[in-house]
């Protein structure tokens, strides 16, 4: 049997891939992105606890996650969509105004 | 036997994350990163939760990553191609989440206590099939009222969506 140590390490060395990538990278796209890697590390430690606790919780709670992540992913494109069309630009550090 | 199967995925679900974060073209980090979903479903179904592994394959895969891509072929690479990073002191942000991990270290080592839990969880006759039968009936009798939110929440984010996606009309 996998130690449970083994599948928390995992989940945290994405979640610091997830947040590096939040942090680092210009493109607004690829932000979002790294977003839903740190909303996976987040189910692999719910799923981790509730197989190892034998407790049908984390999973109902992760399915609610990949849920609330699909409305997030649907919005923030929605966004990205119209900004592209006002202003033509995608990276991060110029995207400063809320009117056009 | 699992523990083989467990580096495994767990080594290309690394190296797919990597591989999204240090990809130039955008079209490459959206396909690393259904690399590392699919990896992390597998993972899913070596924790004996299949209904999950289905899901995030569906939800991830299917509908997250093709949005993605859809967007992305609207958009004009090029711009990214030659900007990957945020200007300045790249080194100077890269210390957040090295000093986050830094924290979490010694939670990680710790918690090798926490597999008590699960002894004491076998002792105490808990024995979980995992089945989707089973978490079915846990999702529409004792949680249908955040179900039904859920559902809610995602209609309004429907709604939403293309509402702030749809052209004005002047």
């Amino acid at each position: 049997m996998v130690p449970l140590s083994w599948y928390l390490a995992l989940s945290a060395i994405i979640f610091i891939i997830g947040l590096a990538g939040v942090l680092l990278r210009r493109n607004v796209l690829i932000v979002l992105m790294c977003l839903e890697l740190m909303l996976n590390s987040v189910n692999i430690n719910l799923i981790t606890f509730s197989y190892y606790l034998q407790d049908l919780r984390g999973q109902i709670l992760a399915i609610f996650v990949i849920t609330i992540t699909a409305a997030e992913v649907a919005v923030a494109l929605a966004i990205v969509i119209a900004m592209m069309r006002n202003r033509t630009t995608l990276k991060v550090d110029d995207i400063n105004l809320m009117k056009e | 036997m699992e523990v083989l199967f467990f580096l495994l995925f767990a080594a290309m679900a690394t190296v797919a994350g990597l591989g999204v974060v240090l990809a130039k073209n955008p079209v490459y980090s959206a396909l690393s990163l259904i690399v590392c979903f699919v990896q992390v479903a597998a993972l899913f179904i070596l924790l004996r939760s299949p209904f999950l592994a289905a899901v995030q394959i569906f939800v991830y895969v299917g509908t997250t990553i093709v949005l993605f891509i859809i967007v992305i072929v609207m958009l004009d690479i090029q711009q990214a191609l030659f900007e990957r990073f945020i200007p300045g002191n790249t080194l100077l942000i890269l210390a957040v989440p090295l000093v986050l991990g830094a924290t979490m270290l010694p939670m990680l080592l710790g918690s090798d206590k926490l597999a008590a839990l699960y002894t004491k969880s076998q002792a105490a006759g808990a024995q979980l099939e995992g089945t989707t039968a089973e978490l079915g009936t846990a999702l529409f009798t004792q949680y249908l009222l955040p179900f039904e939110v859920i559902s809610v929440i995602l209609l309004v984010a429907l709604v939403g969506a293309i509402l702030l996606a749809k052209k004005e009309t002047r």
